[in-house]
């Protein structure tokens, strides 16, 4: 399928230069009192109504979190953020009881429907119950999703549906009511509240965010989806998510984000927790799109996210794809520690930076389980005034006896302001272990425009071209609905960079 | 047709076309010979728009449309098709996607409607064969890793797809083996038409073997000094460029 031809297409459409998503939504929120310190976090969990383990586990983390120092070492600058002129809990009014779709206030479901978003559950609701177990809406696949509106889970889509399979997915403060032996066997396992600066402020302050269980042998049969939305002034988004694979289970889940266009900067920090068993496989896909900024750089989202999975069981298998082309400064590094033997661990990213935006991305893959193997294909495109950096590290511990890693790191030019760096790190203390990396950095060539152009293409058509090409081993590993999304995204985060 | 009256350009500050008067009526297919640095491929890039070559006078228009005031992709709207000397390599870009892609956006210039995957198909496919070309060709990246003869043959099946009325072969001959050449040269002679002109840009006659042009001319110094019939051709690869440097 030329999907790149139909993106095209479509981006013909859409209006240049801006950041379509960039609306706000008016609804009454519910704000904590500004700042941070031990009420905030009380607070939050007051409003949460969690049980006393999970106030201790939070003020602990806010402890920790006090006496640690923000991480200087990113190939970023951003001036000082001050931690006391943010809010940190905001949801909007509501009234109590079990959340349904038919609650949910209408100013949100247009929000969502703005943001083509599908809450709305077809077909299955629809009264078609019981087709069978790949339902499905005019021939696609459902999609169910959970959508986390600033501090909060406003609605999950198919959760019946799932629940038949066994499978939970809910927003995580539901579950600490549901499942709470679910969350506390997990949470915080894979990234200790400790980990770093940004997991401990989020360990402290995290509202909500998705939670995900699938049992024991069980393929989730569509896909799962969280979209995260800031919406708030002055707010920043601490989302937690926990994915958990059971023994031969197997999951494919995406995250998708978006902001209003801002003049301020908006903290987003974030923590992802996967923990795959025995044979089981998680799929975790990200098209993430925050506001990143005017062209002068006024604005934008701080997206400081702590993302790791543990490849707990034997040939278990966690695969992270990424497509950033929104937020100001991006700082993040899916990781994969590879405890089980023959467990596998893949990153495949594309970063886009153009304007004022600054990446630091990458990956961490640990590799502890005897024949672990893993995959890093990196693909960085600097555009503007954009600074980006890959950021990786392979360890092979004493014990990944015939581990294995390939990495491939890429990076592509457009324009003479912008830059690419690639900082990987590579420690192996096993002999028996192979370690391959390869990099290369590239311009859109000159000839290539031309000869697109000669053959019709405009300009901005043929760097959309160019740079899906470039990016294509990624992209293609992203489910297909989605990657047409993000094929429109990169030529849409590249417009005006040419010329 | 093709009218080109007056015609210099410069590139890097350096006159390399002098005054270039030349009509290619519809229907014909001219050659244009010369020995190298005498302005052939420079004359190709200027009438295709490529940025780094000016044009710093005279005229150059297609069926009474003016080519030089328009961007690249206007002139391949308007019917400008080049065939590239060195075709250039789009990593992970497919072919089909690419040729899907340039065919559209010249019919959207045309306000033709455009084609879905599977017109587009059919046609492509139907294309190769007149072409004797495998469909791998659809299924692989543009240009990369062809070897030189599949990259030229590559040009000739965007050409047969695209439909130009005036195709500009910068040295297609280049490199290829007979074979290719007159692959090549047959995809030339299929799109012969009224409406179809040619502009066969060779460093040796061998090609005009199996396209036999209308009129052949000699390009030296940035000047067309000499233009004759296919025969011209034949006495240039007996006698030399010297020969007509010298008439010159």
């Amino acid at each position: 399928m030329p999907a790149v031809a139909e993106t095209l297409d479509t981006v013909q459409s859409v209006t240049e230069g801006t950041y379509k998503w960039g609306f706000e939504t008016e609804i009454e929120m519910d704000f904590a009192p500004k700042g941070l310190n031990e009420d905030t976090v009380r607070f939050i969990s007051a409003q949460k109504k969690e049980p006393e383990w999970l106030l201790e586990w939070r003020l602990k983390a806010f402890a920790t979190w006090q006496k640690m120092q923000e991480p200087r070492w990113p190939a970023v600058k951003y001036p000082p953020i001050d931690y006391q002129d943010a809010y940190y809990y905001a949801a909007p009014k509501k009234k109590d009881g079990p959340k349904s779709l038919d609650e949910v206030d209408p100013e949100l479901l247009k929000t969502y429907a703005k943001l083509g978003i599908p809450l709305k559950e077809q077909a299955i609701l629809a009264g078609v119950e019981g087709v069978g177990d790949s339902p499905s809406e005019g021939g696609r696949m459902p999609i169910a999703v959970d959508a986390v509106f600033d501090s909060v889970s406003v609605a999950t889509s198919y959760k019946e549906r799932l629940a038949k399979d066994g499978i939970i997915f809910c927003a995580i403060s539901e579950a600490v009511h549901e499942h709470p032996e679910l969350v506390k066997q997990y949470l915080g396992t894979v990234v200790p509240p400790g980990d770093n600066f940004y997991a401990a402020l989020n360990s402290a302050v995290f509202t909500d965010g998705s939670f995900v269980y699938i049992p024991k042998g069980v393929r989730c049969p569509m896909e799962l989806s969280t979209y995260f939305r800031i919406n708030a002034k002055s707010t920043g988004q601490f989302e937690r998510t926990l994915i958990i694979a059971d023994e031969g289970a197997v999951v494919s889940y995406l995250e998708g984000c978006t902001a209003p266009m801002r003049d301020e900067n908006q903290l987003h920090a974030a923590v992802v927790e996967l923990v795959a068993l025995d044979d089981s496989q998680i799929k975790y896909s990200t098209v993430q799109n925050w506001y990143p900024g005017d062209a002068e750089g006024r604005g934008g989202i701080y997206n400081f996210v702590t993302k790791r999975a543990q490849c707990r069981g034997k040939r278990s298998k966690v695969s992270w794809t990424q497509v950033e082309t929104g937020s100001a400064i991006t700082w993040k590094y899916p990781s994969c520690v590879l405890l089980g033997d023959d467990s596998v661990g893949e990153f495949y990213s594309v970063a886009i930076t153009n304007n004022h935006q600054q990446a630091d991305t990458g990956t961490k893959m640990i590799h502890v389980g005897k024949r672990t193997t893993s995959t890093i294909v990196s693909k960085g495109i600097s555009a503007g005034k954009g600074q980006n950096t890959y950021r990786g590290l392979v360890r092979v511990a004493p014990t990944a006896s015939g581990a294995r890693n390939f990495t491939q790191c890429d990076s592509l030019l457009i324009g003479d302001q912008c830059g690419a760096h690639t900082v990987p790190y590579i420690e192996n203390r096993n002999m028996s272990a192979k370690v391959e990396h390869e990099a290369t950095t590239s311009r859109i060539a000159e000839d290539q425009l031309f000869y697109c152009r000669q053959r019709g293409l405009s300009e901005e058509d043929a760097v959309g071209m160019i740079v899906n090409g470039f990016c294509r081993e990624v992209l293609k590993e992203l489910p297909m609905e989605f990657a047409v999304e993000a094929q429109k995204l990169l030529q849409i985060s590249l417009e005006g960079s040419v010329g | 047709m093709l009218r080109i009256e007056g015609l210099t350009a410069e590139v890097d500050g350096k006159p390399i076309l002098k005054g270039i008067d030349l009509e290619v009526p519809a229907g014909e297919v001219h050659a244009i010979m010369g020995p190298n640095g005498s302005g052939k491929s420079t004359l190709s890039y200027v009438l295709a728009g490529r940025e780094g070559y000016e044009v710093t006078g005279g005229s150059a228009t297609l069926n009474g449309v003016d080519l030089l005031g328009m961007e690249p992709e206007e002139r391949a709207a308007a019917g400008v098709f080049l065939a590239f000397q060195y075709p250039v390599e789009l990593p992970g870009v497919g072919n089909a996607n690419f040729l899907r892609t340039a065919l559209n956006a010249i019919r959207r210039g045309k306000g033709e409607s455009e084609l879905d995957a599977m017109q587009f198909l059919k046609l492509a496919r139907a294309r190769l064969k007149e072409l004797q070309m495998s469909e791998d060709m659809l299924k692989r990246g543009v240009n990369v890793g062809f070897s030189g003869g599949e990259k030229k043959r590559n040009e000739v099946l965007q050409m047969a797809l695209l439909r130009p009325s005036l195709a500009i072969l910068d040295e297609t001959d280049s490199g290829l083996d007979i074979d290719a050449l007159k692959i090549v040269a047959d995809g030339v002679n299929a799109l012969r038409a009224p409406d179809f002109s040619a502009l066969v840009i060779t460093h040796y006659q061998r090609l005009l073997d199996y396209i036999v042009p209308d009129k052949v001319h000699v390009l030296m110094q940035g000047r067309i000094v000499q233009t004759g019939g296919p025969e011209l051709a034949k006495q240039l690869e007996a006698s030399g460029y010297a020969s007509v440097q010298a008439a010159a």
